[in-house]
């Protein structure tokens, strides 16, 4: 370097730190962040019992006495008296865990069978152009006809029990899935492909190793649909003809005008989701370790 | 085409002869990407092919490493026409192509996981490589954690590992910042020098091509084919930001540029997007 093209600083000029004055500290500052962090999380919370309060309190106000009816429209206080009941003495049809328990086995094992369904196929023509255009029209079909109406037909072919409610599970699940798989095994960077090639993977490693990971994130996100989807084909299910579950529950409830009972089957089934859609977003997080910044907003919404 | 350089007396590893590789281009055209393409690279030599952006610079590689075939003319690998991928051949893309849900040491295992060896001894492999590359201590991280520098040196290592005899490198650096640049060139010559693998460097930087290679290959604008040899009398090893200040680079830069301007000039006028960077 010549020593025209450097300056230098002296360090008279760059100032010493005694006269500068210090407002924060590092420990004012961190735990100022932790404050603010807390009184948020509470005003969340705080947020979210008001309109709790608010909703169930003018629900329970509005059918008291001299309000509207609520044999029709129920009250808060009743539904919780018919929970008690239910779990306490039972319902008039036995136990409300056996309930519980057939509809979320009708609804798991419909929706492990077709998510995998949906994925093996779904990533078989998401890398075969030709299967893809071979099938697309019998798809977009299938897609078309409205799923719920194949409920009534599985209950004449499979009967009242469990393989009917498994089978509109399955073909309610299997798009949802089916559609991510395809364009998550669609979507897979060309560049990762051939170098796997190049670094020696068989067809089979590239699909194993490169085009199912990558697909993984799509598949995923739609599993919390999919189970969505599975509650409500068993759930439906029942409603067209069933032993037991809560959607059988549900229709009796509606049979005897037992608004009550309907509102009671609504949210325990919104609780068994909920439940699942935790079990879902966790095994999301473990699956997916390796994305940045993974369900920091999805998980919650 | 000049004389082939004295320094190398072996038989050719890689032969391109006429290679001519055609895509069927926008609008029911044939779209010629490279036309009778005819050069070599003896084993342990570094060559580097410099051209206009978007002449087909890339498309050589991909001849050479199997994934595409050529259209007409001769591809030879170790004396063999190549119809599928070559034994023997890494290749370094332009863009990461590091598997983003592997950790650095998992990224790195599998070429040889791929080729058949065990866990552990993919693993084994792979962990020396990591610390050759000098990322020992980043094992466990995943890509997404690294910086671009970084996983630069996950591909190298990814690609080292597999010990190729033919090392295919695709604008790899063109991403990076201009130290860490500098810094991955002269790690690449420090990890090379040991290896007597060939090289294949494509780049549209004359600055890299000059500093890493003993053969610089001028390709015209496209449809590209080899315009000129030119052979680097550059001492090794090289410090590759030194060396750009000596007067006898600046003499080859100045050289080769007067070479490379005319097609880069044609392709400006082409419309070229881009165009070849240049020292002023």
């Amino acid at each position: 370097m010549s020593p025209d093209t450097k300056q230098s600083v002296s360090p008279a000029s760059a100032g010493g730190s005694a006269d500068v004055p210090i407002e924060e500290t590092e420990q004012s500052i961190l735990s100022g962040a932790r404050r603010a962090q807390r009184a948020r999380k509470r005003n969340i919370w705080l947020l979210r019992l008001v309109i709790v309060v608010v909703w169930l309190g003018s629900w329970q106000l509005v059918t008291a006495p001299g309000g509207i009816d609520p044999f029709f429209y129920s009250r808060p206080s009743k539904i919780w008296e018919r929970l008690v009941e239910w779990f306490t003495a039972g319902t008039d049809f036995g136990s409300i865990w056996l309930h519980i328990g057939v509809t979320a086995e009708e609804a798991v094992i419909g929706f492990l069978i077709g998510t995998v369904a949906g994925v093996v196929l779904g990533v078989l023509l998401g890398r075969s152009q030709y299967l893809a255009d071979v099938l697309a029209p019998f798809i977009k079909a299938v897609n078309a006809v409205p799923r719920i109406v194949l409920a009534a037909l599985f209950v004449i072919w499979f009967g009242l029990g469990l393989s009917s409610k498994v089978a509109t599970v399955v073909v309610l699940v299997f798009f949802v899935v089916f559609f991510n798989a395809f364009t998550g095994a669609r979507e897979v960077d060309r560049n990762l492909i051939d170098n796997a090639r190049i670094l020696g993977a068989s067809k089979g490693q590239v699909l194993a190793t490169i085009v199912l990971p990558s697909a993984t994130s799509w598949i995923l996100s739609s599993l919390h649909t999919a189970f969505g989807f599975a509650l409500i084909g068993a759930v439906v299910g029942e409603y067209t003809g069933a032993q037991a579950g809560i959607g059988f529950l549900i229709s009796n409830a509606q049979g005897t005008f037992d608004t009550a009972g309907v509102f009671a089957g609504m949210i325990i089934i919104t609780v068994v989701a909920l439940l699942a859609e935790s079990l879902i977003g966790s095994l999301e997080n473990r699956l997916l370790r390796w994305r940045p910044n993974v369900g920091a907003t999805a998980a919650q919404i | 085409m000049t004389a082939p350089p004295t320094a190398h007396p072996a038989q050719p590893l890689i032969e391109l002869i006429k290679a001519t590789k055609r895509f069927p281009g926008a609008g029911g055209t044939v779209h010629t990407a490279v036309r009778e393409l005819t050069m070599d690279v003896k084993p342990g030599e570094f060559v580097s092919v410099v051209g206009p952006t978007g002449c087909g610079k890339s498309t050589a590689l991909s001849l050479v490493s199997g994934l595409q075939p050529a259209s007409a003319g001769q591809v030879l690998v170790n004396g063999t026409r190549v119809t599928s991928i070559p034994d023997g051949v890494g290749y370094m893309f332009q863009s990461d192509a590091v598997m983003p849900w592997r950790s650095v040491l998992d990224n790195v295992a599998s070429g040889p996981r791929f080729r058949g060896a065990g866990k552990a001894q993919a693993r084994e492999q792979a962990a020396d490589w990591v610390t050759r590359v000098g990322l020992a201590g980043f094992e466990g991280f995943y890509p997404h954690q690294l910086s671009g520098g970084m996983r630069k040196r996950v591909a190298l290592a990814q690609t080292l590992v597999t010990n190729p005899r033919i090392l295919l490198m695709d604008e790899p650096f063109s991403a990076l910042d201009v130290q860490t640049r500098a810094n991955m060139q002269d790690e690449l010559l420090r990890l090379w020098a040991g290896s007597g693998a060939a090289v294949i460097f494509v780049t549209h930087d004359l600055d890299e091509a000059i500093a890493l290679a003993d053969k610089v290959v001028v390709m015209t604008a496209s449809p590209a084919t080899v315009k000129d040899v030119f052979t680097i009398p550059l001492e090794r090893p090289r410090a590759v930001e030194e060396l750009r200040l000596t007067t006898e680079f600046v003499r080859i830069y100045r050289e080769i540029w007067e070479s490379l301007r005319v097609e880069v000039d044609k392709t400006r006028q082409l419309g070229g997007a881009r165009s070849v960077s240049r020292v002023s």
